[in-house]
């Protein structure tokens, strides 16, 4: 036994390198590129100057799991190497993809739907393995979907499924909804209105957001009066994905209501309030790397290489053909930190997961809620399920 | 059962003066359990987020991972008084005394080491590069080889405690969590909290020889989640928390096939057998207390409230009153 004082650090690591290397010297080496692929895009003004969006969205998540991959790889001969790809906005995604294509067998793509398909279809694309990390639009994951795309982000209508699960279980069942300007403001007023359907909830009524002035000052006198006039409800939702008004709403209503949807009560894929199932580690991991706190985009990027990491750790490949298999089958799990094992929805390629529902300060409950059962999976009650998507691209 | 029959088997079950004490996460407590009376006699505070717990091999001793506080605390278990802190690394999660009962082995959780420190001259020794999040440790009886699990790596890592490098890591299934040699020193189980899996290995070329799988009939497969599991004295039954299904299995030796689930408090995680090894005492963290399993008839005889969140076991013999 040793009992020496204390063995310098590197002669540690050094000690542990030789081991590796005995022990990896039977293995062949697999390297294993991984492409990430942005497209940068010009946010639209929002009121508030509080709580910019992080200019390394996604990518600070990506480079965590990265590291997570290499100590596995580590052991086994798997080296892990991450290139990024951003291009500006406007800039042409299509010819900066074919660029940066033949380096890499597995793309995480974070734009848009309409960037993830272009990457997708390109002739380039074909046999690759591409992670959606970014557009939760469930056209990518029913009509739109492409055999080589899986999507670790999950799909809008999951989250507004998770969202009304909560309010269902809770007895609030009349809602009222203002809506935002925009189309992804419409985008995501259709999905809450349609998780309120699937969920038996009923939306007594509902406003368009017509304000053009900065309410900064006067929400106080303004709100109450535009929110007078809803029919009674139970929940006020907010359909305001972009953070310009929603953060007003609060406190700010006619009726004593408490605010859900973008704002108030909402349901994410990752927040940095989820602190059970180990998911305290990961929050350090990401927050002594980053330096701020992990997003769902962050999350899915996360998910997407350790993904490709817990894949290429079981099969000792890096043939992106049979690691898609080996994802899609029953026998691929994926821990997440969210308390069940993730897996891949074998009809759309959409990861299933958990749904963290959460205000500003703590964490809800995770949905699915207790008491929403599905025949496969409990977790299949969030989002697309296999009778309603149009997705055939997977049907090998 | 009737309550009378438990109360009557309470009542004559033979004397086998002992504690059990409990760590209790999310309190910064030890509850100590009196196991004849079944009840918390005293209640002593530790540092941050109290996890891993066990005693030096004479009971004099209390060692408790502080994970919050980055230390590995030394109580002295007559008077609950804090000794003095051990260097453990960052986040000390789970431990184990070498046989030698001398030197610890010590988890890393944020760090992905695995720390030994010498308790006599409260030195570091050693640390390890592990996988990413390790917490499963173990040491086999002979003392020469020590295991970390690493739970996001997913691999069982192998320490020659004579020189403290890595010698193999193998794979197990996602999320491991706990580790045990069995007495002869020949295996050594692997459990798998999100894999749901426990796996065995052969000690003498750390090869998979064995799997044991879980099933509860109404409880969604993905909540049958193994972490803590002791074996008993004889090494034919391993007893093996399931986590948020809330049960306890009895796993058989030799076919690792489950023989019965116990149902037990709510998020099972770790147990300690009392001194003479008829009652085991699990903790459950979310319902906050401790199960009392009667071992002979493998059925729940009672539940004892405990402090927030408790998480580790560890067992000492007491003197007869």
């Amino acid at each position: 036994m040793i009992t020496a004082p204390s063995i310098p650090a590197a002669l540690c690591a050094a000690l542990w390198l030789g081991s590796s290397a005995v022990a990896l010297a039977q293995q062949a080496r697999i390297d294993v590129p991984i492409l990430y692929l942005r497209q940068e895009v010009d946010l639209p003004p929002v009121l508030s100057n509080l709580d910019p969006q992080p200019e390394d969205l996604g990518l600070a998540g990506a480079e965590v799991a990265l590291k997570d991959n290499q100590t596995t790889g580590g052991f086994l001969g798997h080296d892990y190497a991450l290139t990024v790809v951003s291009v500006a906005p406007g800039g042409a995604l299509a010819a900066a993809a074919r660029d940066a294509f033949a380096a890499a067998p597995f793309v995480l793509v974070d734009g848009t739907a309409a960037d993830v398909l272009t990457v997708a279809d390109l002739p380039e694309a074909a046999g690759k393995l591409i992670f959606n990390v970014s557009a939760g639009d469930a056209r990518l994951r029913s009509e739109d979907c492409r055999a080589n795309v899986l999507h670790t982000i999950p799909e809008d209508t999951a989250r507004t499924d998770a969202l009304m699960q909560v309010l269902q279980a809770r007895q609030w069942r009349r809602l009222a909804l203002i809506t935002g300007p925009k189309p992804v403001d419409q985008a995501f007023a259709d999905a809450l209105r349609r998780s309120a359907a699937k969920f038996g909830l009923t939306i007594t009524g509902e406003k368009p957001w017509t304000f053009d002035t900065d309410l900064r000052e006067s929400t106080m006198a303004e709100l109450p009066r535009f929110t007078q006039d809803l029919p009674d409800h139970d929940v006020l939702l907010v359909a305001d994905p972009t953070d310009d008004f929603g953060r007003y709403v609060p406190h700010n209503t006619w009726l004593p209501r408490p605010v859900a949807g973008s704002h108030g009560l909402h349901a994410e894929g990752w927040a940095s309030v989820i602190e059970a199932w180990g998911a305290v580690q990961l929050q350090n991991r990401f927050e002594a790397q980053a330096k701020r706190d992990m997003r769902a985009r962050d999350y899915a990027a996360w998910l997407a290489i350790r993904t490709v990491g817990e894949a290429v750790t079981r099969q000792n490949t890096a043939d992106p053909a049979s690691l898609r298999g080996f994802i899609l089958s029953a026998d691929f799990q994926q821990d997440g930190f969210k308390g069940r094992a993730l897996t891949f929805r074998n009809w759309n390629g959409q990861m299933r997961q958990p749904i963290a529902v959460v205000n500003d300060r703590a964490l809800v409950t995770m949905a699915p809620v207790e008491g929403f059962l599905h025949q496969r999976n409990e977790t299949d009650s969030l989002g697309l399920d296999q009778p309603e998507s149009r997705c055939t691209a997977f049907g090998e | 059962m009737t309550r009378l029959a438990i109360l009557l088997m309470i009542l004559t079950l033979p004397a086998h003066a002992g504690e059990i004490w409990v760590t209790n996460e999310k309190d910064d407590t030890v509850s100590v359990i009196d196991v004849d009376t079944l009840e918390v006699v005293r209640t002593y505070p530790t540092g941050e987020r109290p996890r891993g717990v066990t005693f030096s091999k004479d009971f004099s001793r209390l060692y408790i991972c502080a994970s919050d506080s980055n230390t590995v605390q030394v109580m002295d278990p007559d008077t609950g008084e804090i000794l003095h802190d051990l260097p453990s690394g960052e986040d000390p999660e789970q431990f184990v005394l070498h046989p030698d009962d001398r030197h610890l082995f010590i988890a890393n959780e944020d760090d992905a080491v695995t720390t030994v420190v010498d308790t006599q001259t409260r030195q570091v020794v050693a640390q390890i590069n592990v996988g990413i999040e390790p917490e499963g440790m173990a040491v086999s009886p002979d003392g020469k080889i020590a295991i970390t699990t690493s739970e996001t790596t997913n691999m069982a890592h192998w320490i020659d405690t004579a020189t403290y490098t890595l010698f193999a890591n193998t794979l197990v299934d996602s999320r491991p969590r706990h580790a045990e040699f069995t007495a002869d020193g020949a295996k050594l189980w692997v459990s798998s909290e999100i894999g749901g899996t426990i796996t065995v290995f052969n000690v003498a070329d750390q090869t998979e020889v064995g799997k044991v799988r879980f099933d509860i009939t109404g409880v969604s497969a993905d909540l049958v989640q193994p972490v803590g599991f002791r074996f008993n004295p004889e090494g034919t039954k391993a007893f093996v928390a399931l986590g948020p299904s809330n049960h306890v299995a009895v796993v058989n030796m030799t076919t690792y096939e489950v023989e019965t689930y116990i149902l037990v408090g709510r998020r099972v995680w770790h147990m300690a057998f009392s001194p003479d090894n008829s009652q085991l005492f699990t903790t459950n963290g979310v319902s906050g207390d401790v199960t009392v399993i009667d071992v002979a008839s493998e059925t729940p005889v009672k539940s004892i409230k405990v402090g927030r969140f408790p998480w580790g076991a560890a067992m000492r013999p007491t003197k007869s009153q």
